[in-house]
């Protein structure tokens, strides 16, 4: 099984970002064999609209089951959702951490979005 | 935490600027940013200094290489924006970027690029750091630069630890005024006392609504019209709205503007600036100011 | 005849100086006169007019949906679209309409032709007449972020004829939506202050009727004596001032209660006789 998690660095040392669309990168974390892969989200940094969706599509590509960020808006939610991907929230943590927890079933899962959209 | 405080007005020319201006000087540790991408005008009050420039790049747009054109007609036929015209020239303003043209062109005769179409700023101001930014003319997607703008603006904000953030909105209730909004934590609607005021205050009402964040509002100008101001406070009454203050009608804030300075710095005393200093200081129960 | 009311800056006076030409034109010059409001997302206009209206007339913009039994998920529509309006996961495709430009690109690459158009409603189109005055003005719904397509809406309302003067109110600023309301007129006043933020838009305001290419002239509101900024700015950059609405507390007064200038104040008729007497000779 992988976990997206929105991030501000490339290692699991780094911050997670509280953000999802227009998040800098994302670590893509293997929990059957403890490997990990950086997947950079920049192109979504400068898109014009939607970003949470095409950020959304992505991931999915990817072969993410479940993602770990800060916020997510309605778009996003909803191609995350359409695709069964389960998402849990965390923020103040490293990558790391955010893993452990997940681990010991300590983060918060969410069942709607978490902010309105930006729109653009 | 950080709190993201917007000024908005519905119609414009409501005095929303000069209202950011001396907020700035009224409220502590905050980015300043202004969201009025279209005709940013905060920058000539608070006298910035650049620290940072950035471009803006957003959508793109198709031109023809009439090298290649064999002039088939196909792009004339499926473009929806009537951006191409009968002599295969791609109206650069009516175009809409969707790419159409350049996909279905069978003689690939059609570029399609990026567009450079602003540039974002970032100033350091007595008031703190400033985030501000300028929409190229005849430019789409000035949601977009908001959004830019609200981002560095946070990021500034985690980075030099401030807690608030005092965005100056721009005017209406479309795209700019929605990506303006969305997700902050409070929103002020600047109005006047005329018919046109108390319809476009409806109308920001209805957005405010729609998008669930708290409005306040503040009257501009109520002496000049002391009836129509108070039929503005039954309305919010009504609607559940708090108005944060009455300012009156003073010469002193077009002074200001002359010259080049913020109300407060310019003369503190001034009516305007009584009214301002309550308000600032009403906006600091309102909002949880306390670092989380 | 189309001529437009623009600035830069909202509030400058826009809504008062169309109005009130409009009620000159008709009432004053006997010329038939449509005004038409593209300030969609605050049309104040008819505030002036008081217009008995027709039933509004409901604008859509074309919207795609997929036909789920036709769809192989190829995911070819979420490709071409460019405002990120379909997304295409898991054998699934998402449509986001309140991004969609209605552009159609999905429809035509569509290999099955699982794609078809429904309309989606983002506002009206109202037409009616106030004070002798035929006006047509959109409401944009609250919530919807896309003004141009009901402005185009607005203007094709109202098909220019020789037989009238039509009027049209722009929204502030200078990007898309101005554009969309200006792009067509025969002549653009821009209406400014003489403030420095009013000075600082009509000079935004000029760079862009200069791209335009459209004959234009600079009109201000509420200017004073002892002010020359504004006037100063359009000598040196040889724009005619063919208006000059004074500063005076009487015209505060009858505009927040919804009264044209010309209806309390008619003695400020001179002013917009002048307006018109430039406007008619630069196009003739």
């Amino acid at each position: 099984m992988k976990i997206a998690i929105s991030s501000k660095g490339n290692t699991l040392e780094s911050a997670t970002d509280p953000r999802f669309g227009r998040a800098q990168q994302f670590i893509i974390y293997d929990l059957d064999n403890g490997t990990h892969s950086t997947f950079n989200n920049t192109q979504n940094l400068t898109s014009s609209h939607g970003a949470g969706i095409q950020t959304a599509q992505n991931i999915i590509n990817a072969g993410a089951d479940l993602v770990i960020t800060g916020n997510v808006g309605p778009n996003a939610f909803n191609v995350l959702n359409s695709a069964g991907v389960k998402i849990y929230l965390t923020s103040g943590l490293t990558v790391q951490e955010a893993i452990e927890k997940y681990k010991k079933g300590e983060l918060e899962n969410v069942s709607s979005n978490t902010v309105e959209g930006h729109w653009v | 935490m950080i709190k993201e405080l917007v000024v908005i007005s519905g119609k414009g020319g409501t005095g929303k600027t000069s209202i950011v201006a001396a907020l700035a000087n009224l409220v502590n540790d905050k980015v300043l940013a202004d969201c009025d991408v279209d005709a940013a005008d905060l920058h000539l009050v608070l006298n910035p200094t650049l620290t940072e420039q950035e471009e803006f790049w957003s959508g793109k747009s198709a031109s023809i290489n009439s090298d290649k054109c064999t002039r088939c007609g196909k792009c004339l036929e499926l473009c929806r924006y009537g951006a191409i015209s009968k002599d295969f020239v791609i109206d650069k303003v009516a175009c809409e970027g969707c790419g159409v043209c350049y996909y279905f062109c069978p003689a690939e005769a059609i570029d399609f690029t990026e567009n450079m179409c602003g540039h974002m700023y970032v100033s350091t101001t007595s008031q703190g750091p400033m985030v501000h930014a300028r929409l190229g003319i005849a430019e789409e997607n000035s949601g977009k630069l908001v959004t830019m703008v609200r981002n560095k603006a946070r990021e500034i904000a985690e980075e030099k630890d401030l807690d608030t953030i005092l965005i100056d909105g721009p005017p209406g209730i479309g795209c700019p005024v929605i990506a303006s909004i969305t997700g902050a934590n409070f929103v002020i609607a600047v109005t006047e006392p005329t018919l046109s005021g108390i319809h476009d205050l409806e109308r920001v009402a209805g957005l405010a609504k729609h998008f669930d964040i708290p409005l306040s509002v503040i009257i501009n100008k109520a002496d000049i019209n002391k009836e129509m101001s108070q039929q503005i406070k039954d309305k919010c009454h009504k609607m559940g709205i708090n108005v944060l203050g009455e300012i009156p009608y003073d010469e002193a804030i077009t002074k200001a503007q002359i010259q080049g300075l913020d109300l407060i710095r310019y003369d503190s005393a001034s009516p305007a600036a009584e009214v301002l200093k309550n308000i600032a200081s009403d906006i600091k129960d309102l909002l949880p100011f306390s670092k989380e | 005849m189309r001529i437009a009311i623009a600035s830069g800056k909202g509030g400058t006076g826009k809504t008062t100086v169309a109005t009130n030409l409009a009620f000159y034109l008709k009432h004053f010059d006997n010329t038939d006169v449509t005004l038409i409001d593209c300030d969609v997302e605050e049309p104040n206009s008819h505030i002036f007019l008081r217009p008995d209206c027709q039933e509004p007339k409901v604008v859509t913009v074309p919207v795609p949906v997929v036909q789920e039994d036709l769809c192989t998920a190829c995911g070819k529509c979420a490709e071409i679209c460019q405002f990120n309006a379909i997304a295409c996961v898991k054998e699934k495709v998402l449509i986001f309409p309140e991004l969609c430009h209605g552009c159609g690109g999905c429809l035509l690459v569509c290999p099955t032709g699982a794609i078809t158009e429904k309309q989606r409603e983002i506002g009206v189109v109202e037409n009616g007449k106030g004070k002798d005055i035929k006006l047509v003005y959109g409401r944009l719904h609250v919530g919807e972020a896309m003004s141009p397509p009901l402005i185009r809406a607005v203007k094709e309302f109202s098909p220019v004829t020789t037989d009238e003067i039509q009027l049209i109110d722009c929204p502030p600023g200078t990007s898309c939506p101005v554009i969309t309301a200006v792009s067509g007129s025969d002549f653009v006043l821009l209406v400014t202050e003489p403030t420095p933020f009013g000075l600082n838009d009509l000079k935004l305001a000029v760079e862009m009727v200069r791209i335009l290419d459209i004959p234009f002239a600079v009109g201000i509101n509420r200017s004073t004596a002892d002010n020359n900024m504004v006037q100063d700015y359009c000598r040196t950059e040889g724009i005619p001032v063919i208006l000059n609405i004074p500063h005076d507390r009487r015209i505060a007064e009858a505009y927040s209660t919804g009264k044209l200038i010309l209806e309390s104040l008619p003695e400020y008729h001179e002013q917009f006789s002048q307006v018109l007497g430039y406007i008619k000779g630069v196009l003739s």
